[in-house]
């Protein structure tokens, strides 16, 4: 978030700076670079990296990491991300994040049996690059992103639910389908998409406490986890999700989740 | 400019509107020559039929070069003064307007008509706050709402050419009906689907018909009020009416239906292209990235405006498509 007064980002990062480059473990060249090699040259991004990846992550920047969005947020409310990282062997989880919210983590995916690809929408507060860690079973974080250009606001106004009230009457209502084919499977795939209902407050409009679905997971008919995701802030009202499977989920599958106040979600894709 | 005949001076006008065409094709842009240094817009009154002036803006999406002048507005000249059909995206636009209309007829402007709710049809109501300004009660009631949106939109778009500029709302609702002003009839149609009240005027003399928000000639259609369906239902609407000359509020002025038939044809395209993504299970970065049949690709304002398009659409098609069935 540029709220930072400029002078305190550059002490934080001056102090930020040697652990970076020492843990990176990367040649003489590189460790003069204040942005430890991110394409996006983002003042935030040695923090950030720090603070959600870990102290010791090794980091690589891998363009096999794609992250698709606008060019610009028309309705930064709902701006569209979709991320896939194929072909960087298996994947153990994947977080979003964005430099220049004032609430960076989106959300972190871990997609067991599914694929290493993921849909949302999310509320961006300003221009940011938008990235995805994607986090290998060997340890490494391979980073993609990719910039949105916004006029701004998303995270510091009320959605239309939480405007008009009616978010209490659907509130945690869940519509979803399972669609024969999938965009970003090879052949035999198959896409989930799921709506639930919820105003997904980020506390940062006043009055309004940060209220949210945290935790989510797909299960089969067998009550075995397909596919898990804990969710922040960021994203958008009444959230849309797509996953892809490499298959096909064998007979129905079921939708489970709980929001920070607790209340629960449990419903069945038909 | 005096003809006597009718029949002789259609023969004109028509001529006239085809050099125009011609030049236009040529260019890719009308004749307004705009001065960025000086923020002059160089706005120029196109004489459409006798007393009816067009004012063309560039067909294009919003931009410093352009000036962030997008819009086709107009004028009629009547023996009780003159009618003003939208008045532009800022205050300098607004007094520029006024200037130019005060160079073309001795007649005092007299009322200004809004024909929808959308910033560059009343940011320039600053210079004309000595007369009445008149929108429908919908239009009315949405320009309340988004204007302060629209300002700073604009600022952000089109840096300093909107200086100066405040949204000053219209002070009287217009109904549907015949206005008749000196020896003119003008015909107001109200429809919808660009937005919630789409005013179409047409001057009975004339056939000259301003079509506002719902005919896109040549270009990407804008909507973020739109609902598709009442859309297509206006445009077989406005079809059915006859015109001499078609004005549209974005893109080249016509002699004929085919900017209906283009907003039609887009139109009915995106309906079909988002239904069948939806039922695919596309998603939005999908759609953005699929294909879009050559001819719109070629439209003006394409890469904004589809991007749009889908941010403003989509979803809806998408909640029908994973809705359960009933």
């Amino acid at each position: 978030m540029v709220c930072e007064p400029v002078s305190r980002v550059r002490r934080r990062w001056l102090v930020a700076l040697p652990a970076g480059v020492f843990v990176i473990g990367l040649g003489a060249s590189r460790a003069a670079d204040p942005f430890e090699g991110d394409p996006y040259k983002s003042h935030p991004w040695s923090d950030m990296r720090r603070e959600f990846l870990g102290r010791d992550a090794r980091v690589l920047f891998d363009e096999r990491v794609r992250v698709s969005g606008p060019p610009f947020a028309e309705d930064p409310m709902n701006v569209p991300i979709t991320v896939s990282a194929q072909g960087i062997g298996p994947v153990e989880r994947i977080v979003v994040l964005v430099d220049r919210n004032p609430i960076r983590k989106v959300l972190e995916y871990m997609p067991g049996g599914a694929l290493a690809s993921v849909s949302f929408r999310f509320k961006l507060e300003q221009a940011s690059p938008v990235r995805a860690a994607v986090q290998t079973r060997d340890g490494l974080w391979h980073v993609g992103g990719t910039w949105v250009d916004s006029a701004g606001g998303g995270c510091t106004v009320s959605g239309v639910t939480r405007k008009d009230g009616s978010w209490s009457r659907t509130l945690m209502q869940t519509s979803g389908k399972l669609f024969p084919s999938s965009p970003a499977a090879e052949s035999q795939g198959s896409r989930l998409r799921l709506r639930v209902m919820h105003p997904m407050d980020t506390g940062l409009v006043g009055g309004i406490p940060a209220f949210y679905v945290s935790k989510l997971a797909v299960l089969d008919d067998k009550g075995r986890e397909l596919l898990r995701m804990n969710t922040f802030e960021p994203v958008s009202e009444n959230p849309v999700f797509s996953f892809d499977f490499p298959g096909h989920p064998a007979g129905s599958l079921r939708l489970v989740g709980i929001d920070n106040n607790g209340n629960r979600l449990d419903a069945r894709i038909e | 400019m005096r003809v006597a005949g009718l029949q002789g001076w259609w023969r004109l006008a028509a001529l006239a509107l085809a050099l125009g065409l011609a030049a236009r094709a040529a260019g890719g842009q009308p004749a307004a020559a705009v001065d960025v240094a000086r923020l002059d817009y160089g706005l120029v009154a196109r004489l459409l039929a006798p007393g009816v002036y067009v004012v063309e803006g560039a067909n294009a999406d919003f931009s410093i070069a352009n000036g962030c002048n997008i819009i086709n507005t107009g004028f009629i000249v009547t023996s009780a003064g003159v009618v003003v059909i939208n008045t532009g995206p800022s205050r300098r636009y607004g007094e520029q307007l006024r200037a130019l209309i005060a160079r073309t007829s001795a007649q005092p402007v007299v009322q200004v008509i809004h024909l929808n709710l959308h910033p560059d049809y009343f940011l320039g109501n600053q210079a004309f706050g000595d007369v009445p300004r008149r929108a429908t009660a919908d239009t009315r009631t949405g320009m309340g709402r988004e204007a302060k949106s629209y300002e700073d939109n604009l600022y952000r778009l089109c840096g300093d050419w909107m200086k100066g500029t405040e949204a000053v709302l219209p002070n009287d609702t217009l109904a549907p009906g015949v206005v008749r002003i000196g020896e003119r009839e003008l015909e107001l149609r109200e429809l919808r689907g660009h937005t919630d009240s789409d005013l179409v005027l047409i001057d009975r003399a004339s056939g000259v018909l301003f079509a506002g928000g719902l005919v896109f000639a040549q270009r990407i259609p804008t909507t973020p009020h739109a609902q598709v369906g009442r859309w297509l239902e206006s445009l077989d609407a406005l079809g059915g009416l006859s015109f001499k000359v078609l004005v549209p509020s974005h893109g080249p002025v016509r002699s004929d239906g085919e900017g209906i038939a283009m907003t039609r044809r887009y139109l009915q395209w995106l309906d079909r292209s988002f239904r069948a993504a939806a039922e695919q299970g596309l998603e939005m970065n999908e759609l953005l990235r699929a294909d879009v049949p050559a001819e719109f690709r070629g439209w003006a304002a394409f890469a904004t405006e589809y991007t749009r398009n889908v941010a403003h659409l989509y979803p809806r098609y998408e909640q029908a498509a994973l809705a359960p069935r009933k």
